[in-house]
């Protein structure tokens, strides 16, 4: 067992599955020689050669190209988007193509591609860096999207994503890369895609949450203790496609209200489709409508005004306290 | 003062002119008489599947077909210069090099009618399934060609695309990868003169679409994309400088497409003038090499009426078993999204299908 921060955990199972299937392959903007803008790939290139870990032009769509490409002649790429709000560059080959292989051509053709990136903001970027697009991603059939929130869990969901047979987006928030480091197992382990983790039980009301929300959802839930005497259940979703609409509906049969937190715009995002399952599942176990504790439906925030945009713990507690009195 | 730091051309290479004549021949490529008739059959199979192709698509019974009479010469010519082994990455107008590479005609027919099938390239047969979207293939194509460096194979990957192709970004990163990267790959343009209805002069400024290829740093080559023969010996140095370590090339190919965009409304006397398309058919790539090897005894017109007969017969047998086809079924479509169904697509199947949720 060593502490690690989630960066030091990612570039931990880049290490490890590198090592394990000579398929995998390491790209992008400044992943080789550099070792990645945020480190994430820091000496791999050392030690597993220019031949699996590599700098490549700098375009995204030529990036995500090259890995498809790689991909149905039975390679595993893992390139990197050095900024998810670059990723509409690259969206084509995306949503358009790698989505599409296997379908498109009857199995004949997969992609077992993992599209790593930095994602999410509160850390200052120049604009355009910091952005929450998954959402665009839960409405594109054929892709999984993952979204770690602890050291722990990047490690085994990452290792999960590169064995997965069909491309997964994998998304690691800038946040979240150094604010804190966790015990992370040197072994091998993997956490299945779409199994949410129930993170805090309680009997009051369902906190649903991932990524950097889920440290944001917890301390609102021990707030609201504190303020309220008021049990909060969390659940860090860990994938937002699929969604483990078992997991939430189980809560709530016990909780009977619930709120989605997300650092997303607030329509159409993977909230929405969580209230929407929820409605279609668990309409008759629900005491209060489900809210959605998120920003605005404005373009991400600018750096100096990032802070009162995204959602924080007392947001959180003041909607969990509206859905109590609904 | 100034002085130039770079300097390029463009080449540009003709071997037979519009009367079968050899202009070129320290060029003639060291094809057997076998070889060159080889040739003239494909193309001839690919006009009659052409004319085949239009009538089926006005009866109903083809579904999305891009016409591709006229590029006979530069669709026949490249894929004669593969290998079986190196990747094809086409465009959908690609069809005839598919089918010469492998691909079979019947599923190319499932294809153009939208029939899931139509896309599951036989194992062994190493091409992609045509793309749409336009220049999408282009950057998957170094993707391809660093697999086979990487495995220490000799082989080549090759993409097809048009003049409109040349226009986007992929197109230039795609070129720009497998030069940067030094990759086995070819990229091969037919410059049909039309995007749909927009004429090459409103694509680019550049007197060539060939010299594209100065800005990558690789070799680029204009051929008259109506002589078999040239474009058979550019593609055939490009595949064979690739397999030899050397690196890509892009190839022009002028040619022209005689028919309508595709099959779907299309009407190409709304962008082009009956001179411009009289003008381009004395060009046309069978009749000048038919008159080549009829000038060295080698092919004659009985001998091309009973191969018309068995091209038809081919069109005919692969129709018969595209109509056998199974029928697809949305919960099929569904079982084809991942490798497992998420929770959330089965439960979606079983709302379909009826059968037990969960």
């Amino acid at each position: 067992m060593a502490q690690m921060t989630m960066i030091q955990a990612i570039t931990h199972a880049l290490d490890l599955e590198l090592a394990r299937d000579e398929r995998v392959l390491v790209f992008g903007e400044d992943v080789g020689n550099n070792g990645g803008v945020f480190r994430a790939t820091e000496g791999l290139q050392k030690k597993y050669g220019a031949d699996r870990v590599f700098d490549t032009p700098l375009a995204e769509s030529g990036i995500i190209g090259l890995a498809n490409g790689l991909a149905i002649q039975g390679f595993r790429p893992v390139p990197e988007i050095q900024f998810f709000g670059f990723v509409f560059e690259a969206f084509d080959q995306i949503a358009g193509q790698l989505a599409r292989t296997r379908y498109r051509s009857g199995g004949r053709y997969t992609a077992p591609v993992t599209i790593r990136s930095p994602f999410g903001g509160g850390v200052h970027t120049p604009e355009m860096h910091a952005d929450s697009l998954e959402g665009l991603f839960v409405q594109t059939p054929g892709i999984k999207v993952v979204i770690p929130s602890n050291p722990y869990e990047a490690k085994g969901l990452l290792l999960a994503a590169i064995r997965d047979p069909d491309p997964v987006i994998f998304l690691e928030h800038m946040k979240l890369y150094r604010s804190f480091r966790q015990e992370v197992p040197e072994d091998d382990y993997t956490i299945p895609l779409g199994v949410a983790n129930v993170v805090r039980e309680g009997k009051d009301a369902t906190v649903i949450a991932y990524g950097a929300m889920v440290s944001v959802a917890q301390k609102a839930a021990e707030q609201w203790s504190k303020e309220k005497g008021f049990e909060a259940e969390v659940i860090d979703l860990r994938t937002i496609s699929p969604i483990d609409i078992d997991t939430i509906v189980k809560s709530i049969q016990k909780t009977n209200r619930a709120i989605v937190v997300q650092e997303a715009q607030r329509s159409a995002g993977a909230a929405a489709e969580i209230v929407a399952q929820i409605n279609e599942q668990a309409i008759y176990h629900l005491e209060a409508p489900v809210l959605r504790a998120t920003p605005p439906d404005t373009v991400y925030p600018f750096g100096m005004i990032e802070d009162e945009w995204l959602p924080t713990p007392q947001y959180v507690v003041d909607t969990l306290n509206k859905v109590m009195t609904l | 003062m100034s002085q130039a730091v770079a300097q390029y051309e463009t080449p540009y290479v003709q071997i037979l002119d519009e009367n079968g004549n050899v202009t070129n021949p320290d060029l003639l490529p060291s094809l057997s008489d076998e070889q060159l008739r080889e040739l003239m059959k494909r193309m001839v199979f690919t006009r009659i599947w052409d004319q085949r192709a239009i009538k089926l698509s006005r009866q109903g019974r083809l579904g999305f077909y891009a016409p591709v009479a006229g590029q006979e010469a530069s669709m026949i010519g490249c894929e004669f210069a593969t290998q079986k082994e190196d990747f094809l990455l086409p465009g959908y107008r690609d069809i005839p090099q598919c089918y010469f590479h492998g691909y079979p005609l019947h599923q190319l027919f499932l294809y153009s009618r939208g029939h899931q099938l139509g896309g599951k390239v036989p194992e062994g047969v190493n091409c992609m399934l045509p793309q749409i979207i336009i220049g999408a293939q282009i950057v998957q194509t170094p993707g391809v060609a660093l697999a086979f460096k990487l495995r220490g194979e000799k082989r080549v990957a090759i993409t097809f695309t048009g003049d409109g192709g040349t226009s986007q970004g992929d197109f230039y990163e795609g070129m720009n990868f497998a030069g940067a990267m030094n990759l086995p790959a070819v990229f091969f343009v037919q410059n049909n003169q039309y995007a749909i209805s927009v004429p090459r002069e409103l694509q680019t400024r550049a007197k060539t679409l060939a010299q594209k290829a100065v800005a990558a740093g690789i070799p680029g080559v204009q051929v008259d994309g109506m002589d078999v023969l040239a474009v058979y010996h550019v593609t055939h140095e490009a595949v064979e400088r690739a397999r030899a370590g050397e690196g890509p090339t892009m190839i022009e190919a002028v040619t022209f497409r005689y028919g309508p965009h595709t099959m779907s409304g299309d009407d190409p006397t709304r962008y082009r003038t009956k001179e411009t398309q009289e003008e381009w058919e004395r060009k046309d790539p069978l009749i000048r090499f038919r008159k080549y090897l009829e000038s060295k005894g080698i092919w004659s017109e009985s001998e091309e009426q009973a191969y018309i007969e068995e091209a038809k017969e081919i069109v005919n047998q692969a129709l018969k078993q595209a109509d056998e086809a199974e029928k697809m079924t949305v919960a099929d479509l569904i079982d084809t999204m991942f490798a497992e169904p998420t929770q959330t697509l089965k439960r979606q199947r079983a709302e379909i299908t009826g059968e037990g949720a969960n």
